[in-house]
């Protein structure tokens, strides 16, 4: 199994200051999996993506992708980024350009690739998201939704190893969220490698293939998600869950 | 006596004249600034009210006022109204005019600004709680916009500080014209004498305006939303 | 009115209007390199560089462009630096500007959200690519209505350089009522004068800012 290892984070260790964030996270992605990483807020997974992306220096430890390092300070930063690719929570559009140069800028300035041959490539991953129409207007006249769909495309049109998902629902009005879930669920069939931060326990269930449960920066359970939501062994991530449930109004005036 | 050129600050009054003449300037600001003040809220109030009429002799007042260079508006006063309307104004008397003029147009628009800047909905929830209009103004709107208008207003006097310098230039005998004094009496004795004095006086209007800047940066600091 | 003493000294109000143009252009166009410069010092807090900007702009923004430029033509000299009239005046008017440019291309720089860089470099741009294509057309964009604001007070302090000798507006519009004294005639020239150089810029200057602020991108 360990052949095809994509992705791998050793004891990585993140500090602010003097507060420890994460705290020797250990963690290996296949090629083609899907891991959906939980946990309560402030506990340190959307800091871990941003570490699997280099956007954090770390304090100790490694993120490798292929074998190589991801490190904010080295030389060829630029290159691994674009093997990954990432979603935030906050509209991250930008507000100057329209959807297509959005989704094209990066394609041909950093990647040199023909203006033709990037929009051709957006404008099939634009009909996949069902956005075609909007490829000549600004972020600012997309919903929330069709905001966080471009970004799934801008990620994508870099071609990258992997995809990390940051809370890109957290944001959105409920009804927004499936449309955005669903094209997740679709690049998971295509066999896309993705790390995912979610609060949608629903959907977790559906699309990982394994769930990581973090909290006070360290890995606490591992499962399947199966396993993880009907029997979690670990107290903590029982808590966890239950705040997500709520009792029937008749069951608690008995 | 090349390297002791500073020293002709030190030699008789000089010093003194100097921040004299600077009192002049400072002078003419503070009373237009005391002026402008209460002229300016009239006039940012009157900027808001509902008569269309009157909103538009305002822009054209305030619109004139601000396009034209300071030193334009001095020029118009005191060789204008001589000729227009036959008084002789003295330069302290125009200048003090004049930056009234200036200073209330500028309070004008912080006024009018600051009061359109509270959002509506500051006025529905006060209606909401069951205050009246006076209510509603006395404790909700006036210490809001009080907050947003202190720091551009006291910003104001060193604006007006700095363009009091203007002054000279109708004649006045204020720092730069004392300076010139006495770099002229001192001509041979002190042949640096500009360089020092022109550097002083450089310093000196720091010295006044800089504090009253960091005031004003402060209170936004401290202020903002 | 005086018609035809306004028609036989225009021309000379047209001759000044030049040279009044000619250095605030000068004066703008170095304030906004000035500007750009230390906008990005600033934004980037660029260590002992940041400090050294920081002591400019208090120094530029707390001190009279007319006390700058007696010390510029008058003192300077005497160090052994000589400029003329108008290269004082252009120095002045940038000395004077680029610290109002700089504030307002930092405040359009921080006015971007962090999450924009962040987007970028999960790309895969470099820091230079980030400024080039995302950061800077974002910055320009809010910087605008300040810019033209800074512009239009820039071509009104050009007002003072009568005072170092510079026949603009100011010195012919005196030099006018000093020698036949037709205040009236003279002053309306040099009103109607600020007026033709002015005005346009103000007017474009609000039609631009309505659009920015009332539309953004894409509307």
């Amino acid at each position: 199994m360990n052949s095809d290892v994509l992705l791998e984070v050793k004891d990585l260790v993140k500090k602010f200051d003097d507060d420890t964030i994460l705290d020797g996270i250990n963690l290996s992605v296949h090629q083609g999996e899907v891991v959906v990483v939980l946990g309560p807020s402030g506990c340190g997974k959307s800091t871990l993506l941003r570490c699997i992306n280099g956007l954090e220096p770390i304090q100790g430890g490694g993120v490798y992708l292929d074998g190589v390092t991801i490190d904010p300070g080295a030389k060829n930063i630029s290159e691994m980024r674009q093997k990954v690719g990432m979603v935030f929570q906050s509209y991250d559009l930008f507000p100057h350009l329209t959807i297509m140069e959005n989704i094209t800028l990066a394609p041909r300035k950093v990647a040199g690739r023909s203006k033709e041959d990037a929009e051709a490539e957006a404008r099939q991953l634009l009909e996949r998201v069902s956005l075609l129409d909007k490829q000549d207007v600004y972020p600012r006249q997309l919903s929330g939704g069709q905001k966080q769909r471009v970004a799934i495309v801008r990620a994508l049109c870099m071609h990258p190893e992997v995809m990390l998902f940051d809370e890109v629902t957290a944001a959105l009005d409920p009804e927004m969220v499936r449309e955005v879930l669903d094209v997740m669920l679709g690049l998971a069939a295509g066999g896309m490698t993705m790390v995912i931060v979610t609060h949608e326990l629903s959907f977790a269930r559906a699309i990982a293939d394994r769930v990581i449960f973090i909290d006070g920066g360290r890995i606490v359970e591992e499962a399947p998600p199966k396993q993880f939501f009907t029997a979690p062994r670990t107290k903590r991530a029982q808590e966890f869950l239950n705040t997500f449930t709520f009792e029937d109004k008749d069951s608690q005036d008995s | 006596m090349q390297d002791l050129g500073i020293s002709i600050l030190f030699k008789g009054t000089n010093f003194l004249r100097l921040l004299g003449g600077l009192w002049t300037t400072v002078k003419i600001s503070l009373i237009a600034v005391l002026i402008s003040l209460p002229l300016g809220i009239i006039l940012g109030l009157l900027m808001t009210s509902n008569s269309k009429f009157i909103k538009a002799v305002c822009r054209v007042y305030l619109d004139f006022i601000r396009i034209m260079p300071q030193l334009v508006l001095l020029f118009l006063v005191y060789f204008g109204a001589t000729r227009t309307f036959g008084v002789n104004l003295s330069a302290f008397t125009s200048a003090v005019i004049v930056f009234v003029m200036w200073g209330t147009a500028e309070m004008g628009d912080l006024v009018r600004s600051a009061l359109i800047s509270i959002p509506k909905h500051q006025y529905d929830s006060a209606a909401a709680l069951g205050m009246n209009s006076r209510q509603t103004f006395r404790y909700v709107i006036l210490p809001q916009t009080v907050r947003r208008l202190l720091p551009p207003s006291i910003n104001l006097i060193t604006r007006m500080i700095k363009t009091t310098s203007l002054v000279v230039l109708i004649g006045m005998v204020e720092v730069l014209k004392v300076a010139q004094q006495i770099i002229d009496a001192n001509r041979f004795e002190y042949p640096t004498a500009s360089l020092w004095i022109y550097g002083v006086i450089f310093l000196l209007y720091f010295l006044i305006c800089w504090p009253i800047s960091l005031l004003s940066r402060a209170l936004e600091k401290r202020w903002a939303d | 009115m005086d018609l035809e003493f306004i028609h036989k000294y225009a021309p000379l109000y047209v001759e000044a209007a030049g040279l009044t143009a000619r250095i605030a252009f000068f004066g703008i166009v170095f304030s906004l390199i000035v500007g750009v410069l230390c906008g990005f010092i600033r934004h980037f807090k660029v260590p002992v560089l940041q400090r050294i900007v920081g002591a400019y702009i208090e120094l530029s923004r707390n001190t009279p462009l007319l006390v700058q430029l007696f010390f510029l033509y008058y003192g300077l000299p005497k160090l052994g630096i000589m400029l003329s009239s108008e290269q004082c005046a252009v120095a002045g008017l940038t000395f004077l500007g680029g610290s109002y440019m700089c504030e307002s291309i930092r405040s359009g720089l921080d006015s971007i959200e962090p999450i924009q860089t962040e987007s970028a470099y999960s790309l895969g741009f470099t820091p230079v690519q980030t400024m080039r294509y995302i950061l800077f057309p974002q910055a320009l964009a809010v910087s605008v209505p300040a810019i033209t604001a800074n512009m239009i007070f820039l071509i009104k302090e050009t007002s003072v350089v009568s005072a170092i000798a510079l026949a603009d507006l100011m010195f012919v519009a005196k030099d006018l009522i000093g020698l036949y004294y037709q205040t009236d005639e003279a002053l309306l020239m040099l009103v109607i004068s600020y007026l033709i150089l002015l005005l346009p810029i103000s007017i474009i200057s609000s039609l631009v800012e309505r659009r920015l602020r009332y539309a953004g991108f894409g509307n």
